[in-house]
């Protein structure tokens, strides 16, 4: 049985709570984790390297794009790089030529500074140059592009922008790098001579003979290949940062800071592990 | 005719921060579908994740068969091309010129002349008002033209499914009028199903058979566009009124403090009736508008498990239609 209901009738239901405006938090590990960020943005770089590398046999293959980039890198990279060689080559030539002499072992300066030049000073001088002058170029355009969602259009309508855009300017950068660094070479090892015949009384028949007393001809392949590989991480780490900058203009501003950064930092680390790697499997003429 | 839109169980969160969470609708095949919500609700991160853009961490977007947030992205890239999408800003691409970068879908997906091409281009540009303007650059023009420019290139490939990211804002209402009516008219020629993401009421009352809207991480409802125009859920009458006594606050909502004090100040507000306004038709020389047709014999059947108010809007409706008479005119149009 049941009493009838006694007192004032209840209140009228209250309005349904508002959900609280602090939304309980989901904890996701990985972002407490300093390390596990870059780890991630190391990920995502070599992915896509490796999408690079796939979609560079990716039917249909965009000439126009690589010409124009080609011309482009080339174009502004081209002059900075001569003025810089010359120099470059003559510090190479002095210093070696004086060290050579303390030594007593004048006859072989040209062998010796025509290594230093081949071997390090060309690939590195082109790898700064394609990184420092092409790289910000590249990185503020694809960022700029992405901010303005250029990016999603492009995949929105089925075209992948690493196919478009980003094969051919890896491509021309790895391109642009193999030629240069043969133009850096020439002009390098020729400042060297100039400089060690006319500023250090160097012989220029000993000059010229010592090149094949201490260089072979892999020291010429090993140079061309590690700028061939710097031109492809110049690139790559150019196209990643333009691809994920921060947000809006500023963000632009410093991914391309961050690039020629990074860039910078790679190509030292990798000029070390191919250098060691080069000494270890093709042994120095002589030894 | 367009393809079916289905979502399940969408949940999508950047961080810590939930977007919104469990959304699930179709998009019947052919019909023009709105989603509202005030801004910063998510709407534009809903577009992106239905064309696979954006992953969301839970959920699926069915289209066609294909996954768009779960399937490998050689298949999502494949079914991207049934779509259109309309960028908040056109997203043209600025080194190309207007009529380069409407032409880029045909150049990249078809085989098709170049004089062909020219001819579908030029076309398209005259629909959206934009001839005689192949030569600018996208940074030439205003935001408003950049933006029927962006529509052009959505529409080029005739596309099965179209997406518009709020193709009213910096349009002024004479053209976001032209907008609408240029919509109904695109969806009555190719059939293609349609998603509008918008904050314009106009739009909203007038343009859609199905309607839905984001709230507050949810979804608040979708269905028949007569359901949220009738609905007394607060949030819904508040947002479609523009009022600012309601569940809808300056940031994205009020606190229970607010809420309280506001009722008190005014007490309980009463909901203004709303007329809910002829959906527009197609132009006059168009045929009849098939997905409007499916629509009223998919309503019809179900009428019964609708709210009482939209049941009356959608009788109310129809009969007029089947009177044969064309829609009432509008108060202030002069004969």
């Amino acid at each position: 049985m049941t009493a009838p209901p006694q007192g004032p009738p209840p209140p009228p239901a209250a309005p349904e709570p508002m959900r609280p405006r602090v939304q309980p938090v989901k904890v996701n590990p990985s972002d407490y984790m300093p390390l596990a960020g870059g780890l991630r943005q190391t990920g995502q770089m070599f992915a896509l390297a490796a999408s690079v590398l796939r979609m560079t046999f990716k039917r249909p293959f965009q000439v126009r794009e690589l010409i124009q980039q080609f011309w482009f890198i080339a174009s502004v990279t081209i002059l900075p790089t001569a003025l810089v060689s010359i120099p470059f080559g003559a510090v190479i030539a002095l210093q070696v030529g004086s060290l050579a002499k303390q030594l007593g072992a004048q006859s072989l300066t040209g062998g010796a500074s025509v290594l230093a030049v081949v071997q390090q000073a060309s690939p590195l001088i082109v790898a700064l140059l394609i990184a420092g002058a092409a790289g910000s170029a590249i990185c503020a355009d694809l960022g700029s592009r992405t901010i303005r969602e250029e990016m999603d259009a492009m995949e929105v309508m089925g075209v992948s922008p690493i196919q478009r855009l980003i094969v051919p300017r890896v491509i021309a950068c790895m391109a642009v790098a193999f030629c240069l660094n043969g133009l850096v070479s020439v002009v390098g090892v020729a400042g060297g001579y100039f400089f060690n015949v006319a500023l250090q009384d160097g012989t220029p028949g000993a000059y010229l003979a010592s090149f094949s007393a201490l260089a072979q001809l892999p020291d010429l392949y090993v140079g061309q290949t590690k700028a061939v590989i710097f031109g492809f991480i110049a690139g790559v780490v150019a196209a990643y940062r333009g691809l994920h900058p921060g947000a809006g203009p500023k963000g632009v501003g410093d991914a391309v800071n961050q690039s020629v950064v990074i860039a910078f930092l790679l190509l030292f680390m990798v000029n070390l592990a191919i250098t060691a790697i080069y000494i270890q499997v093709v042994p120095p003429k002589g030894a | 005719m367009g393809i079916e839109v289905t979502v399940e169980g969408l949940t999508m969160s950047f961080g810590s921060q939930t977007i919104w969470r469990d959304v699930s609708l179709t998009l019947p095949a052919g019909e023009v579908s709105v989603m509202l919500g005030p801004s910063g609700t998510g709407k534009t991160v809903f577009l992106k994740s239905l064309i696979g853009l954006l992953k969301p961490e839970k959920g699926r977007v069915l289209v066609d068969g294909v996954d768009m947030v779960g399937d490998s992205d050689r298949k999502v890239f494949a079914a991207r091309k049934k779509f259109g999408l309309m960028f908040q800003d056109g997203a043209m691409f600025g080194s190309m010129n207007l009529y380069d970068n409407i032409a880029f879908p045909l150049r990249e997906h078809t085989r098709k002349s170049e004089k062909e091409i020219r001819r579908i281009v030029l076309e398209r540009m005259d629909m959206v008002g934009l001839g005689g303007e192949e030569r600018k650059l996208p940074g030439q023009i205003s935001g408003g033209m950049r933006k029927r420019a962006g529509l052009a290139r959505a529409l080029v490939l005739d596309p099965q499914i179209i997406l518009c990211d709020e193709p009213d804002s910096g349009l002024d209402p004479v053209r976001t009028a032209y907008l609408s009516q240029l919509l109904i008219d695109v969806n009555t020629r190719t059939d293609c199903t349609m998603l509008i993401v918008t904050h314009n009421i106009e739009i909203a009352s007038t343009v859609p058979d199905n309607m839905g809207m984001l709230f507050r991480r949810d979804l608040v409802t979708f269905g028949p566009r007569e359901v949220l125009l009738t609905s007394r859920d607060p949030v819904v009458a508040q947002f479609l009124r523009g009022n600012r006594h309601g569940p809808i606050g300056m940031s994205e909502e009020k606190d229970a403090a607010t809420l309280a004090a506001e009722a008190e100040r005014f007490g309980s507000l009463k909901v203004r009736e709303m007329e809910i306004p002829p959906q527009l038709e197609p132009s006059p020389g168009l045929p009849e508008r098939m997905g409007a047709v499916r629509r009223s014999q998919r309503v019809m059947a179900n009428l019964h498990l609708l709210p009482a108010e939209a049941q009356e809007a959608i009788q109310n409706a129809h009969r007029r239609r089947s009177m044969g008479g064309p829609p009432p005119p509008v108060p202030w149009a002069s004969a």
